[in-house]
């Protein structure tokens, strides 16, 4: 018992650890997801991304080993070994193993990412079309839109408070891409999407449309703003002088 | 090589050179390995069509707001390539060719059990994959849609003109043709097998080739309707689609992946096959665990009917856990094919001839699209990856690991059989070599370029991205893999004007086909060795190593 509680110690010494260092472990290329529910992904996409490196590590190492240490050394024919059942079970039940874990740190993620708020702080309407895309803040009856290739609406967005989106379409369909919160989502006709951001540090990005929707699919793009609080009041009260006095 | 069989081949050669005239012959033609040789031929030109499209696809994008072609020519580019290689080449190449060829000779049969409607197929194919190729030529072009065509893009008004209706048509021609193939390979493996050869006698790539024949019947019919059901709403006033009629576009997507997905394994499936034909025979050693490796096959059919929805994560409309439990659980018996293979040159003898380096270079390429495909399992690394390079990347390293790798795997293996003559194996090696840089170094950076934010199917990106630099790695290496490519018709060609004969069973392979001569006569067999196990042919040329339980001697030929 003793011995199981002190291994069961160590456990939980080391998971502690991995959960310290987890800012030490490179991004792998990723984006940090730089909303609270983006940057679960990223921590999940760091976990994938370990698992496939010692998964596919060892299935290369196997591989490569085998193909140095068995080539062709004369003409004796090898053994003829038609296969072991134990090993057959062992390689079908560890890959099981595996991808169970995987999938249960896949739906906790997957719940806190398609999380909405009963209560946002923001709502923003998005609605997509041949070839741009509309933003509409119902609380301040403000709105940004594509103005014609290459004169960009944005999207700007307070740090730190959680907005809900509401996403359509208008024609056919498109994808609302933010690379830097590691989200996207499809603008459906007949199907309107919630989901929410809570945005964590003050940045600027290119937003994309990624599902191909005709023509100038590659120019359907956004910017986005993470601002303070304070700046995104002016940047509101400043749009709607603007809309008023248009 | 000491074969036992090989001293029938002077007898059938005599009688079978001076076949009926040549293009009378070739539209005519029922025999099975004809018909394979054609769908060979077709598929592989319109690969080599499609490769082309894609080098011109990289070009573009190897400047920042490239200008090489335009946004709509880009577009119908991205679209044929896509529709070519995946209707016209990797499925036809498989289930047409090889299986056509391989699959009678496999199991002992002298044709395919239906060899008109084989003939009729073929044809099909052939018109359907050239009405694909003719929307280029119509005022406003090929199809532009991307070849999953989702509606209402595809539909109307949004994608008017013939082009689209071409590319609808073709698809549905191309899809009776699988369907009729699905239905002659199912009948032919069921019922056409030699005395002696039990189910689980079968060699690996006819077990796959059946669970393949029953995968098109269930896949393509849904495909079919669906296309139907398009033209219906472009031309008829049909509302299956489109919101405004009350239809329900995101339909599309459900019926379009409920044949997609399982489509994905019908192209691997056969792949898999040729590896588990060419390892076993390069590293002189029976496949470890034939059964397991049957049910692994029978898994991932059954599994693959159940995937679609991994394909419609960011859609909102699916759910999400169940989706994501199967994808996830597909790797299973995937992996088990990929241990298996491993297991099998453990403690072998390998030969690295041409056919088992491209099977080697396959497996590598296999598992790293592999397991980018188990990320792409887990719905939020899927919001976040869907529809960017990263994906592109993905499918791309499946499919070419299969279609190419593990293809020529099966052509280098096949051809002295098919042609009577060999390839080289200097330029097979070089064919090999060149082609595995160019694939690595195409598509490892689109992952990056995926991960940074890349969406696929665009024609321009800003050099303000930080694109570029990825980009002009990835261009560079299309065009290393299509040097590659070339030299594989330099190869051919090699072979046509200088030919050197192969033998009968050049690999000492241990199956039915390598129990007749190079190339076979038309009826296939003059005389089948006795089978009493998966490896006839390895039984009777290896008789001290057996896979048959030993007989009692007396009549019996292959007892001495």
């Amino acid at each position: 018992m003793t011995r199981m509680a002190r291994a069961a110690r160590a456990a939980s010494v080391v998971a502690a650890g991995l959960v310290l260092a987890s800012c030490k472990i490179p991004s792998f290329g990723a984006y940090h997801g730089n909303t609270v529910q983006g940057n679960s992904t990223y921590h999940l996409w760091q976990g994938f991304f370990i698992a496939s490196v010692f998964v596919g590590g060892i299935t290369f190492l196997l591989l490569g080993f085998a193909l140095v240490r068995f080539r062709r050394r004369g003409d004796a024919i090898p053994k003829q070994v038609h296969g072991n059942t134990k090993l057959e079970v062992f390689y079908t039940v560890v890959p099981v193993l595996i991808v169970a874990v995987l999938f249960v740190f896949t739906v906790r993620v997957e719940n806190k990412v398609d999380a909405v708020s009963n209560h946002p702080n923001l709502r923003v309407d998005v609605t997509a079309f041949q070839w741009g895309w509309k933003f509409y803040y119902p609380d301040y009856k403000v709105t940004t839109i594509t103005q014609g290739v290459g004169a960009y609406p944005t999207l700007e967005l307070p740090v730190g408070e959680t907005a809900t989106f509401r996403l359509v379409s208008n024609d056919v369909v498109h994808g609302f891409y933010l690379p830097q919160f590691d989200f996207s989502r499809y603008a459906l006709p007949g199907v309107t999407n919630y989901f929410d951001f809570t945005p964590q540090r003050t940045a600027s990005f290119t937003g994309r449309c990624s599902q191909l929707c005709g023509l100038y699919h590659a120019e359907m793009l956004f910017s986005v703003h993470v601002v303070t609080p304070a700046q995104f009041a002016r940047w509101i009260s400043n749009h709607q002088e603007s809309q008023v006095t248009k | 090589m000491t074969s036992l069989l090989s001293t029938e081949k002077t007898g059938s050669q005599v009688e079978e050179s001076h076949p009926p005239g040549g293009f009378y012959r070739w539209i005519t033609s029922v025999d099975h390995k004809v018909i394979g040789k054609n769908y060979m031929y077709t598929a592989l030109t319109f690969m080599f069509i499609a490769g082309a499209m894609a080098l011109l696809i990289r070009t573009q994008l190897f400047n920042p707001n490239g200008h090489v072609v335009g946004q709509q020519t880009y577009n119908e580019l991205f679209t044929i390539h896509g529709s070519m290689m995946l209707y016209l080449f990797a499925g036809p190449f498989a289930f047409g060719g090889f299986a056509n060829y391989i699959v009678p000779l496999q199991i002992g049969a002298p044709d395919m059990a239906f060899p008109r409607l084989n003939n009729l197929s073929y044809w099909l194919f052939l018109t359907g994959g050239s009405t694909m190729l003719l929307g280029f030529f119509t005022a406003s072009g090929a199809a532009a849609f991307g070849w999953v065509a989702y509606a209402p893009l595809s539909s109307n008004p949004y994608s008017p003109g013939p082009g689209p209706d071409l590319w609808i048509v073709s698809i549905a021609l191309v899809g009776f043709s699988g369907i009729f193939t699905g239905v002659n390979l199912v009948t032919t493996i069921f019922y056409l097998r030699a005395p002696g050869l039990t189910m689980f006698r079968m060699p690996l790539f006819t077990w796959s080739m059946l669970v393949t024949g029953i995968l098109i019947l269930v896949a393509f019919p849904v495909l079919t309707a669906a296309l139907v059901m398009l033209y219906a709403d472009r031309h008829f006033g049909a509302h299956f689609f489109s919101v405004q009629g009350g239809g329900v576009p995101v339909m599309w997507q459900n019926l379009f992946w409920f044949f997609g997905h399982p489509e994905v394994y019908i192209l691997a499936l056969p792949f898999f096959g040729i590896i588990s034909e060419v390892v076993p025979v390069f590293a002189r050693k029976p496949i470890f665990g034939y059964r397991g490796m049957v049910f692994a096959t029978l898994a991932i059919a059954g599994l693959s009917t159940g995937v679609w929805a991994h394909h419609m994560f960011t859609t909102g409309t699916v759910l999400l856990p169940f989706f994501s439990a199967l994808s996830l659980l597909i790797a299973v018996p995937t992996g088990i094919k990929v241990f298996t293979w491993i297991a099998t040159i453990w403690g072998g003898q390998i030969r690295f001839g041409v056919p088992m380096l491209f099977a080697m270079g396959f497996i590598p390429a296999f598992v790293m699209g592999g397991i980018t495909g188990v990320m792409l399992a887990s719905p939020p690394i899927d919001f976040y990856t869907h529809d960017t390079y990263f994906v592109v990347a993905h499918f791309h390293q499946v499919l070419i690991a299969t279609t190419i790798f593990a293809g020529f795997a099966g052509i280098y293996y096949w051809y002295p059989k098919i042609t009577g003559r060999m390839l080289s194996e200097r330029i097979g090696r070089w064919n090999f070599w060149i082609t595995y840089l160019g694939f690595w170094v195409t598509f490892m950076p689109q992952y990056l370029l995926g991960l940074r934010g890349m969406p696929r199917r665009i024609a321009v990106y800003s050099a303000t991205d930080g694109f570029t630099f990825l980009n002009r790695v990835s261009t560079v290496g299309a065009y290393v893999m299509a040097i590659g490519m070339a030299l594989f018709l330099v190869n051919v060609v090699r072979s046509w004007r200088r030919p050197v004969a192969a033998e009968d069973n050049p690999w000492d392979g241990a199956t039915l086909e390598w129990a007749t001569s190079s190339p076979p006569p038309t009826h296939n067999f003059h005389s089948l060795p006795p089978i009493r196990s998966a490896r006839p042919v390895w039984d009777a040329n290896h008789p001290e190593h057996s896979d048959a339980a030993p007989v009692i001697a007396g009549g019996d030929e292959s007892a001495h």
